[in-house]
């Protein structure tokens, strides 16, 4: 039977982690409230952007711009979003079990595969396993700005125009609810010819009826990149939004975990103290006993 | 006439504007341009400039600062780096820049920073255009 003190110890550590975990909920709600309201702000502005590009790509010539081109795909990159703390449930660890299945899947396929990394969590996992990682960022989270976009961006479109890659895949968390994410693999290099927005323009414009303001070569080399850019920045956004719900409902199962525990040790601790006083009475009444 | 299309305007920021129009004047980066209900698919680069859109009888007006436009028969989308609603702009604020960047271009200094000086003139004088056309006559 383990000491009434050591109980009380353990009581009293039970409660000190409950209020971290409780501490660390608020933290993350506000800090969910704030990101939430970015990216559900941002979301419109690339999605029209994604809408217009890929309707695009339909029409012109695919060696208008470099960053359209269609090569064949022999070299893969996988960019991989997680997050740079822990303490977040599932969030890192779904994000690279998913990313590591589906660089599986590309290398069964013959193709070599780069990975990407944003986030301190994922560069650990994959460097953990020693697997080769081409480029990594860390500690984009605790400011994020769209200069991280432009940077993250940046490099990735440089390497897709020099060829290091033919085709880039993104996987991260979309940001569903506060208490919601869903794990998605995108593509982001080439951009694929209006395919889930094939329904809305689908009046059969001649590629002639299009007009271009300036030529479409100028129009092309401000829209493409600036593309990429903000739909870098998109997925950071839905991936920090996302972080920030996964740690909350994390540390909210955390807290009442603790609550539970809390429960059931003191009830023990009663039960035990409880124990104690009665042999101690049992003690005396048959010490007095024996004195009759 | 064909009746009104929708004109969206998005900025990274958010949604601006999501509306049925009647016509729409847009500050194209070859020259302002006018679109009607049913104009031809149309991609545009945009400058800093004036956004004047009617509804009925009713004009208003909108600070652009570059971006794209698309237009096709149904639907303007408008994507901008920066948009003000007419309402939303603070005439003392634009007033200040104004004679900020004028300073700033008299001082002069590199080429990148007389660039500089020059857009953000540029930004601030059209911003109190709108505002001070809006406060004086109630609507843009």
């Amino acid at each position: 039977m383990p000491s009434l003190q050591s109980l009380r110890r353990k009581i009293a550590a039970f409660k000190n982690t409950q209020k971290i975990t409780k501490a660390m909920k608020m933290v993350a709600a506000a800090k969910l409230k704030r990101s939430q309201d970015r990216i559900l702000a941002a979301r419109p502005y690339a999605h029209k952007m994604r809408g217009v590009l890929s309707n695009l790509s339909r029409r012109v010539n695919r060696s208008a711009h470099p960053l359209l081109q269609k090569r064949e795909v022999k070299k893969i990159e996988v960019l991989v979003i997680t997050s740079d703390r822990g303490l977040c449930g599932g969030f890192n660890g779904n994000i690279a079990r998913k990313s590591a299945e589906f660089v599986r899947q590309c290398e069964a396929q013959g193709l070599t595969v780069g990975l990407s990394i944003v986030g301190r969590k994922g560069r650990d996992y994959f460097r953990r396993r020693s697997w080769p990682i081409r480029q990594e960022w860390t500690g984009v989270f605790d400011k994020l700005s769209f200069e991280h976009a432009l940077d993250i961006g940046g490099d990735l479109t440089d390497n897709f125009v020099k060829g290091t890659f033919d085709e880039l895949h993104v996987v991260y968390n979309e940001f569903k609810s506060a208490i919601q994410q869903r794990v998605i693999v995108e593509k982001l290099f080439p951009v694929d010819a209006a395919t889930e927005f094939s329904a809305a323009p689908a009046e059969g414009v001649a590629s002639g009826a299009y007009l271009y303001e300036p030529d479409e070569a100028a129009l092309l080399s401000a829209l493409v990149p600036k593309h990429f850019q903000v739909q870098a920045y998109r997925i950071l956004l839905e991936s920090a939004a996302a972080e920030h719900g996964a740690r909350m409902a994390a540390m909210d199962g955390a807290t009442r975990n603790a609550g539970q525990l809390i429960k059931k040790v003191t009830l023990y601790y009663n039960k035990t103290r409880q124990t104690a006083i009665t042999k101690e009475l049992m003690d005396i009444v048959g010490g007095a006993e024996a004195l009759k | 006439m064909a009746g009104k299309f929708l004109l969206e305007v998005v900025t990274p920021e958010k949604q601006l504007l999501s509306q049925q129009v009647d016509e729409v004047i847009a500050p194209g980066s070859e020259g302002e341009f006018g679109v009607l209900p049913g104009h031809c698919h149309f991609l545009s680069t945009l400058r800093i400039g004036e956004l004047r859109y009617r509804v009925d009888s009713q004009t208003h007006s909108m600070a652009i600062l570059w971006g794209f436009a698309e237009v096709t028969p149904t639907k303007v989308t408008i994507m901008a780096e920066i948009a003000e609603q007419a309402e939303d702009i603070d005439v003392e604020r634009a007033t200040a820049k104004v004679a900020e960047a004028e300073r700033r271009l008299q001082a002069g200094g590199l080429p990148s920073e007389v660039k500089d000086a020059q857009i953000s003139l540029e930004k601030a004088r059209l911003r109190k255009k709108i505002a001070e056309r809006t406060k004086k006559t109630g609507h843009a």
